[in-house]
């Protein structure tokens, strides 16, 4: 079990600028910190050995363990509540969508101490209750009507100073005959609440020592008057009509500023703290159905769905900090902790500073790192032996976060309440995303990797072989633009640049238009539209909507992003089919064994000589490997005139003979049938793709995940290295094609 | 994710569970992978995997709970040091339970 965990404020920088470490260690002691340069993390015997390079710097040295948490599960907290204190009669209100009624103690609205003010609340039974505190106990009230998960509810409660009656209502939107789900309770009481100091919690209760209780589901227009309503009141709260009684003391609109994490007040500013991004852009309790985009009325999409393993900022103190020196190096580094042998390795990348670039740059596609970050694919959902067609392989980071869900999914996994995760953040530790780790997903036997890992085969090769290169993130290229890229000669991708926001989309396409050379060393790439928050640094958001190989579907109506407001999902339904950039789209999955390629008589053209030199015309490419044992596997792309494939395009290689573990992906099929898997269907290949750009750019495609890990075998003397290194020195000549 | 409701027949299948001990991962015949699917699409619960406990080099049979943060569990001391070896081990657990018969195959 994992024993170090930690994360960095930042994941790149350049001279002069810092970056924050934060260490979390079990044990008591001391640990020792070293920043290295990360070359290879596979440790794999058959492979090129894990390979660091210890960086001398002031940040490396020993440090105090010291024991820190994560707290996951969001709320809102409205920390000055002072309009409310002097309530003496009070109504609140909400419309709710439970989705884990039965789950135990929630809160919903709660402006309670220990034994004063107030907490409406799902109770233990799973029904609404409201609790009252007198200042010396606390008295329940409840429906004893269970709540039904994932049916909206207009629910709250009110109290009467006049005549001491204390009323509940949970009232069905959608009322269904037998079902015995709609309660309206009144008593009188021998108390009246006292005046509560805490803040105002949505979506959890204040506890002595944390916030906890933490309710699943949405919560839309949560509400406080300052006088009970009456039953026709709520009917027009509940119709979207005006009241007669007056306007609430507080009134929170979650439809307001949705990218934010602050949750407006309407009435008087009692805004509210949005905490650990349970999120937003939801349907809400009046949502017809008629508009999809929420931009075109945002009241529609009124609701919160808070999550009690919602996580965002673990928000660790620093433990220690390094100021990249002006000599570092551009490069993948990590801060590699050791402690009575327990290792954590917290990865960075330094960018080199202006006007001293390499010639290459190497494009860490961190943000698919974030979507796979701390995922439970080998423990939870998924069943993905069947997937796999091999068993399950589980490491010590999949044994640790199936029990340490406080540390939060990936994009591939569900919160507690069966919803799919669609935020993912960085501030916190990614155990998963590290050298030395195996992926649940990296083929039968060999190196198993998956991500960043996988990643450090390209950099070891490009260390092997001798090219200067710098290592860039294309989370540095989503805030800076094409400008990040215009100096380098070659980009060369990661294994996987699966996840790709707007911003970085428009930017490899500039780059592309104005004369750039990209080598795309993976598969599944450019295939999701996701949005960095604009504000809120180190997390994106994914919405996995209408089609594409989805471990979770969005709901309906919750395609538009909450950050940017544009519509998500996969790129070839924005009309940008990963084709038409780099000339390859995804086209099938498995993830048994990898295969090779073999060469198109396209290969023979005197165009593409070059990237054939020293290489038989029958020669199989790539049957061999660490991921899978071929150069051709796990997710794989072909060439598509239909979907945007460039006229000018040369498939030069496609591999063939794959496994029935390999499937189509869904949009690659309208109806279901027969003569979908690797042994049948002809779009279960990679294609190796070449194509001229505008202005002397070019691509370079090999359509296949798998194909980093062949590059060293032979010691580097193979044809996967041979093909690499031939396009990337032509494409460094500066020369027409 | 799919699930399979293939009931096993040991007569007829076992000439596919005799192409599984040969070959456990590659290319299988229609017949193996049609029993592979109901072998490999079992529920969470109760579920075989394997815990590398040396990296590539061995590893330790167990099952997951299906119970959301509920540690996974150790079968036995049962280990392996090649993948192979873990895979025909499980089709046999898993055979077994099907048929309730010990797959006659050395």
């Amino acid at each position: 079990m994992l024993k170090i965990t930690g994360y960095s404020d930042r994941l790149y920088a350049r001279a002069g600028e810092t970056i924050d470490f934060k260490i979390n260690c079990d044990d008591p002691g001391e640990y020792e910190a070293e920043i290295v340069r990360i070359v290879c993390g596979d440790d794999n015997p058959e492979g090129p050995g894990v390979k660091e390079i210890p960086f001398a710097c002031a940040a490396n040295g020993r440090y105090p363990a010291r024991r820190q948490e994560i707290r996951a599960g969001s709320y809102v907290a409205v920390d000055d509540p002072a309009p409310l204190a002097a309530l003496k009669s009070f109504t609140v209100e909400a419309f709710i969508w439970p989705t884990t009624p039965a789950k135990g103690v929630q809160g919903v609205i709660a402006h309670r101490d220990a034994d004063a003010g107030f907490a409406l609340m799902v109770d233990a039974s799973g029904c609404l209750a409201i609790e009252v505190g007198d200042g010396t106990s606390v008295k329940t009230l409840s429906s004893d009507a269970p709540l039904l998960a994932r049916r909206w509810y207009h629910v709250g409660a009110s109290f009467d100073a006049s005549d001491n009656s204390l009323r509940l209502f949970q009232l069905p939107l959608a009322p269904v005959p037998r079902v015995a789900d709609e309660a309206r309770m009144k008593v009188t009481a021998s108390f009246k609440p006292a005046e509560a100091a805490s803040p105002v919690y949505i979506a959890a209760l204040p506890e002595l020592r944390a916030v906890s209780a933490f309710y699943n589901g949405k919560i839309d227009s949560p509400r406080i008057f300052g006088s009970p309503l009456d039953d026709a009141s709520l009917a027009s709260l509940a119709a979207d009509a005006p009241i007669a009684t007056g306007d609430p003391i507080a009134a929170w609109d979650f439809s307001a500023d949705m990218h934010s994490q602050r949750a407006v007040e309407r009435s008087d500013g009692l805004h509210g703290r949005v905490v650990n991004f349970p999120a937003r852009a939801m349907a809400g309790w009046n949502w017809t159905g008629e508009i999809m985009d929420w931009k075109q009325d945002p009241s529609q999409w009124g609701a919160i769905h808070f999550h009690d393993d919602d996580i965002y900022d673990a928000g660790w103190e620093t433990d220690f900090s390094l100021v990249i020196p002006d000599d570092m190096p551009s490069a993948l580094y990590a801060a590699r902790i050791r402690m009575d042998g327990a290792e954590e390795y917290v990865p960075f990348t330094v960018t080199p500073a202006p006007g001293k670039e390499s010639r290459i740059a190497f494009l860490l596609p961190y943000a698919t790192y974030m979507a796979y970050a701390n995922d439970h694919l080998g423990t939870d959902g998924g069943n993905g032996e069947l997937l796999n067609n091999i068993l399950n392989v589980l490491n010590p980071p999949d044994l640790f976060l199936n029990e340490h869900w406080e540390y939060g999914g990936s994009l591939y996994d569900n919160h507690s309440d069966g919803s799919g995760i669609c935020y993912s953040s960085r501030l916190r530790p990614i155990v998963n995303q590290r050298p030395k780790t195996q992926g649940v997903l990296g083929g039968y036997g060999g190196s198993k990797l998956w991500g960043l890992n996988a990643d450090t085969h390209i950099i070891d090769w490009l260390h092997a072989m001798g090219h200067a290169f710098d290592v860039i993130t294309d989370e540095e290229l989503n805030d800076r633009g094409v400008a990040l890229l215009e100096p380098y000669a070659v980009v060369i991708t990661g294994s996987h640049p699966e996840y790709v926001s707007t911003e970085m989309w428009e930017a490899t396409r500039s780059y592309l238009d104005g004369g750039g050379r990209l080598m795309y060393l993976g598969g599944d790439g450019f295939y999701w539209r996701v949005a960095y928050h604009r504000e809120c640094p180190g997390i994106l958001e994914l919405r996995r909507a209408e089609t594409g190989v989805r471990a979770w579907s969005a709901e309906a109506g919750e395609y538009y992003q909450s950050f940017d407001g544009r519509y998500g999902g996969l790129w070839l339904r924005q009309g940008r089919a990963p084709q038409g950039l780099v000339g390859v789209g995804f086209a099938a999955q498995g993830f048994d064994l990898s295969s090779y390629y073999r060469r198109t008589p396209d290969s023979l053209k005197a165009e593409v000589q070059f990237i054939f030199e020293g290489i038989g015309e029958d020669e199989l490419i790539g049957d061999f490997g660490l991921i899978g044992g071929g150069a051709a596997g796990l997710e794989v792309d072909r060439a598509a005139p239909e979907l945007g494939t460039p006229p000018n395009a040369y498939v030069v290689a496609s591999s063939e003979a794959h496994t029935n573990a390999y499937y189509i992906v869904p949009e690659e099929f309208l109806e279901t049938g027969p003569a979908l898997g690797g042994d049948e269907n002809p779009s279960v290949r990679a294609d190796m793709t070449f194509f001229e750009t505008p202005n002397e750019g070019a691509v370079f495609s090999v359509g296949s995940m798998a194909w980093a890990g062949s590059l060293s075998h032979a010691g580097y003397d193979n044809n996967v290295s041979r093909i690499t290194d031939n396009v990337l020195r032509r494409f460094l000549d500066p020369t027409a094609f | 994710m799919t699930r399979s409701i293939y009931k096993v027949d040991p007569e007829q299948d076992f000439a596919f569970a005799v192409e599984f001990m040969e070959k456990p991962v590659g290319h299988h015949s229609a017949g193996l992978q049609r029993l592979l699917n109901l072998f490999r699409g079992e529920p969470l619960e109760g579920k075989y995997v394997l815990v590398c406990v040396k990296p590539h080099r061995e590893w330790r049979l167990a099952r997951l709970t299906g119970v959301r943060g509920k540690p996974v569990e150790l079968v036995g001391d049962i280990r392996f040091t090649d993948l192979e070896t873990a895979e025909r081990a499980v089709f046999r657990l898993r055979w077994k339970e099907h048929t309730g018969q010990d797959l006659a195959i050395q």
